[in-house]
This record gives C-alpha cells, structure tokens and sequence, in this order.
C-alpha cells in the first residue's frame, strides 16, 4: 500500500487550468505571426520598408522565436512543467544530441565544401 | 488492488519502481527517440540546402536551358495557415484531456473533433502542396532540393497522418464514453504524441519555409 501511495505522490502533479492553456495557444499564435511578419519585411513584398538592414538579425531571431515556441509547447501543453523530472530528462537527453546532430553535420559539411573549393 | 487504481491519479495501476506510470515513460523514451530521427532529416535538409543545381528552387525563379521559366516553388500563405492550425490543435488536444481529466464527455468529444480537423486540415494542405509542386515539375529526383523536401516533409505529413488517425479511435471511445478519467492516460498519450508533431514543424516551418 505504502508503494501505491508512494507511485500517487509522485505522478500527483496538478495540469494548468484551460485559461492558462489559451493563454499560452495566444503567444504561440502571435509568435508565429512574428515569424512571418520578419519574412515578411525582410524577404517578402514588404521587404526594404525599414531603412535598418535587419537580414543579419533574421535567423538568430527566427530561430529565438521557434525556439520560444518549442519550449512553451513542451513545458505547459507536454507538463514538462510539472510532471515528474525524469519525463524532463528523457526527453531533453536525446534533444541535446539531437541539436549536436544537427550544428555537427552543417559545420563538417561546410568545412568539407570550403575544403573542397580551395582544391 | 482494485481501491487502489482508483485511488491514484492518470489511471495508474501498477507500482513501478520508479514511481512513474511504465507507459508515459515509454511514450516519452519513443518521443526522445524521434528527436533523433527528425534531427537526422533536418540535418539532411540543411547541408544540401542551396545545393541544388537544376530547379524549381524554393524561394528564387528559374529559367531551365530549354527556356522554360519556373516561379519559386513555395507558397508561404497557404503553408502559414496550416502551421496556425496545427498550433491550435495543440490548444484543442489539451483542452480534450483537461476536459477527459474532468470526466467532461461533451468537452472531450467536442475538442477532440476540433484537433482532429486541424490534423485533417493539415495533411489536405500537404497533400494539395505535394500535388502542386510535381506539377509545377518537382519531384523526389528533380534535385537536391526536392529529394530533401519530400523525404523531410513527407515524413512529418506520415507522422500527422497516424496521429489523426490514433485521435480519431480515441474520438469513437470517447463517444462511446469509454474513455472516463480513469482512463484520461490513453488520451495524454496520444496528446504527448501530438505535440511532438507540433513542435518539430515549429523547427521545420522557418528552416524550410522562411530562411533562405
């Protein structure tokens, strides 16, 4: 019994209320809407409308904003945010390497590329 | 036994060692191991990025030797409303477990039919894009732009597909009121499952959609 009530303890986490869940689907629609918004004024038909030259800020900022996005997504609709820790690390491990996948192979294919071009 | 599954919450029914139920955790370990496989297509997307020798190209025209003029291929409007969608039904899915957790069937059911047409929405935009772009001429072998798009694309699209797929059975229990808050774990699972779709387009949708 005391196992039981040990397992209760642990999974009892209580989930944000509804409000808190459209709270967060507002951000999430007015961050994708940023998104296309900075396309929009850096590539698209807007593009040139700011005397700034704001293209060299346009993927770190489209990428803060994805990555804004992934993190509300994860930690209130996926209760990364209250739920047990090791959901948390399980999910999180694999993410690192996964983005270490990812920068590794760009930067070994544009070294390769550099390599190539300078015969 | 029995008084003590009802006493724990999310339909827990075994003690497990480490105190978490066996089959959240074993959602979260297949989730971790997408993280992976998704890491893989987009890294393969992103080193032939701008590699392509012959078009269509995604975001510049394109005149071919024969003369023959292509616009860029991809259609941010379109593409943008799915991506808007896909979020709610993030929203909506939560909404449906909250509303399962609660033992509220019309919420349950109600929601839930609203994820599963934004999941619906979704693959129709995908399956209208795919069809677009082979008829504007491109396909898996026209260049490294198109075998790239489509593997990475396509694999996300399979992943909607099964998804709307596991909500539309869990829709039909609900109906059928076999999912009580007992039971809320079978659809938090599946919910789990869903948002993970979610957040890899939200790395897909700029990588591929709108940085050039």
């Amino acid at each position: 019994m005391d196992a039981h009530a040990s397992t209760a303890d642990h999974t009892d986490h209580s989930h944000p209320t509804a409000g808190v869940y459209a709270k967060v689907g507002l951000i999430l629609f007015v961050l994708t809407a940023l998104e296309v918004g900075l396309y929009e004024i850096t590539y698209g038909e807007h593009a040139g409308a700011f005397s700034v030259d704001i293209r060299p800020f346009f993927v770190p900022m489209l990428l803060l904003l994805s990555a804004a996005k992934f993190a509300l997504v994860a930690m209130f609709y996926m209760h990364l945010k209250q739920d047990s820790k090791l959901f948390t690390g399980v999910f999180v491990f694999p993410l690192t390497i996964a983005a270490v996948i990812i920068f590794g192979l760009m930067i070994l294919m544009a070294y390769h590329m550099s390599y190539a071009r300078s015969g | 036994m029995t008084a003590v599954a009802h006493d724990v919450p999310h339909g827990l029914e075994h003690a497990t060692s480490t105190g978490l139920d066996s089959r959240k955790l074993a959602i979260w370990t297949f989730i971790g191991s997408e993280c992976m496989f998704f890491a893989s297509l987009i890294s393969n997307y992103l080193v032939h990025k701008g590699r392509s020798l012959v078009g269509p190209f995604p975001h510049e025209p394109w005149t071919s030797p024969s003369g023959e003029h292509f616009k860029p291929i991809l259609e941010i409007p379109l593409v943008t409303l799915g991506t808007a969608l896909l979020l709610f039904s993030s929203l909506f899915v939560v909404l449906a477990l909250s509303g399962a957790q609660r033992g509220s069937r019309k919420a349950l059911v109600g929601w839930l039919a609203a994820t599963i047409a934004c999941g619906i929405f979704f693959v129709g935009m995908q399956v209208y894009e795919f069809t677009h772009f082979v008829r504007e001429g491109l396909k898996l072998s026209t260049n490294l732009f198109g075998a790239s798009f489509y593997t990475l694309t396509g694999f996300h699209g399979t992943h909607v597909t099964i998804g709307v797929i596991w909500l539309i059975t869990l829709w039909i229990l609900a109906l059928r009121g076999k999912i009580p808050p007992s039971k809320s774990l079978n659809l938090e699972m599946a919910a789990l499952y869903w948002h993970f779709v979610d957040v890899v387009w939200i790395i897909i949708f700029p990588v591929v959609y709108l940085i050039k």
